[in-house]
């Protein structure tokens, strides 16, 4: 009886299944990096119609969020501002510039400027704006620092673990109700009134809902 | 064995230097992974349609129609606005209305109301005092008045108001960010800025003068 093999490869099964073990591992680690909202959304930035700069209007002019953004306290939805909203100052300023030749086009035809929509939730999500910027949750919670962004970008992953990380312990993420626009104001925890937040939540029945139902219908 | 490792380690690392790192920008649309029901046959506000002809879901309102509510069993307060006073500032003799409508309390809650929205849609233009030296006048807005001359001092409240609601010269109508009640909110705070530029010795507390003079 000749050998087939040789000695060595005694400890080959042992050393295939760690092997397909460490790739197991590797393959893990990839997909929970890469095939998630926090690498697939975040980054977003796509070229708009119009290259409209947050960071000028409502970083250096200080314009609030709502000047613009006027249905965000009483709508589900944070609306994206008709032409005529722009126009209310680019009537006066600027009135030569073409990058606002489509603003002024939009203002007087009606037809709508093709912004491109960035935070797009599924079409099971039924989020509200309204119950979360009356309750103390700040926009710079969800959308990041638009204030200082030159071009808009995704900055959060907006997955269904990364809203619930806050739902199940919002005091951390609360704000008193009039910094709620005011993307560089500190959490209540941030500056070190954990206890009023509880408070405020207590107070104003905060309760944001962890069970399916809440957030899909 | 070992150039299974060495294969793995390669492939790990074409595939990060393909793929990037989390957050990195990119203008391309996100990968939908399983897109099962992200888009469902229905309509989400202001998005796209394609079924109408001007590619709007939202529906402009028809001529003739005014909206009745959110609710099909109940009209809005706001139903019709019959009430010239309050919904036009305007007296049935067609005059405006000087004072507030009767239906409105003026008190500070309604003063306080009336700050938050000046300063949100009134103040980039006409300054957080109220004397035309908003933010954007020093990027080319022409000349804002100053609310604290006489003219305006002496402008009756619905007349302040149909400015707000129609607009004004280069000032555009507000009545889509206001609501009627919001609007007679910011007229109030307007007449307190008044009242507070013209402000004597006597309007302060015996208490409070410390060592004004």
């Amino acid at each position: 009886m000749s050998k087939i093999f040789p000695k060595s490869a005694n400890a080959l099964p042992l050393q295939i299944l760690i092997f397909l073990g460490v790739l197991g591992g590797v393959a893990a680690a990839g997909i929970t990096y890469y095939a998630t909202p926090a690498y697939l959304r975040v980054g977003y930035q796509p070229v708009q119609p119009v290259p409209f700069e947050h960071s000028l209007h409502a970083g250096q002019l200080g314009i609030d969020c709502r000047y613009c953004h006027a249905s965000v306290e009483k709508s589900a939805t944070s609306s994206v501002p008709a032409a005529q909203t722009c126009m209310n100052c680019h009537s006066a300023i600027k009135i030569q510039s073409p990058l606002l030749e489509i603003v002024r086009e939009s203002y007087r035809t009606g037809d709508p400027v093709p912004w491109v929509k960035i935070h797009a939730n599924p079409d099971y999500v039924y989020f509200n704006h309204s119950v979360h910027v009356n309750r103390g949750v700040s926009c710079v919670e969800c959308h990041g620092k638009v204030n200082e962004m030159t071009v808009v970008r995704q900055d959060k992953p907006h997955s269904m673990s990364w809203c619930l990380d806050c739902h199940r312990n919002p005091a951390e993420r609360i704000r008193d109700p009039k910094d709620v626009f005011n993307l560089d104001s500190p959490t209540l925890a941030v500056q070190g009134r954990l206890e009023d937040a509880k408070k405020f939540i207590h107070d104003w029945k905060v309760m944001p809902p962890t069970s399916c139902s809440g957030c899909h219908r | 064995m070992r150039y299974a490792y060495y294969t793995l380690a390669f492939l790990v690392v074409l595939l990060v230097s393909v793929m990037g790192f989390r957050g990195m920008p990119a203008t391309r649309p996100p990968i939908e992974l399983f897109p099962d029901m992200d888009h469902q046959a229905k309509y989400k506000p202001q998005a796209e349609s394609k079924f109408f002809a001007d590619g709007r879901a939202d529906r402009p309102i028809p001529a003739g129609t005014v909206p009745f509510g959110r609710s099909a069993d109940q009209a809005d307060p706001a139903f019709l606005k019959a009430d010239d006073v309050h919904y036009a500032g305007k007296n049935a003799d067609g005059s405006f209305l000087r004072g507030f409508p009767p239906d409105l309390t003026v008190n500070e809650a309604f003063l306080r109301r009336g700050q938050g929205r000046f300063e949100i849609y009134c103040a980039p233009c006409h300054g957080k005092l109220g004397d035309g030296q908003g933010i954007t006048k020093s990027y080319g807005m022409v000349a804002t008045p100053t609310y604290h001359d006489d003219r305006l001092r002496t402008m009756p409240e619905g007349e302040i108001f149909n400015t707000i609601t129609n607009g004004k010269n280069t000032m555009f109508p507000y009545a889509d960010k206001l609501s009627p009640d919001d609007r007679w909110a910011v007229v109030a705070y307007v007449r307190a800025l008044q009242r507070s530029h013209h402000g004597t010795l006597d309007d302060v507390p015996p208490d409070q003068r410390g060592g004004l003079k």
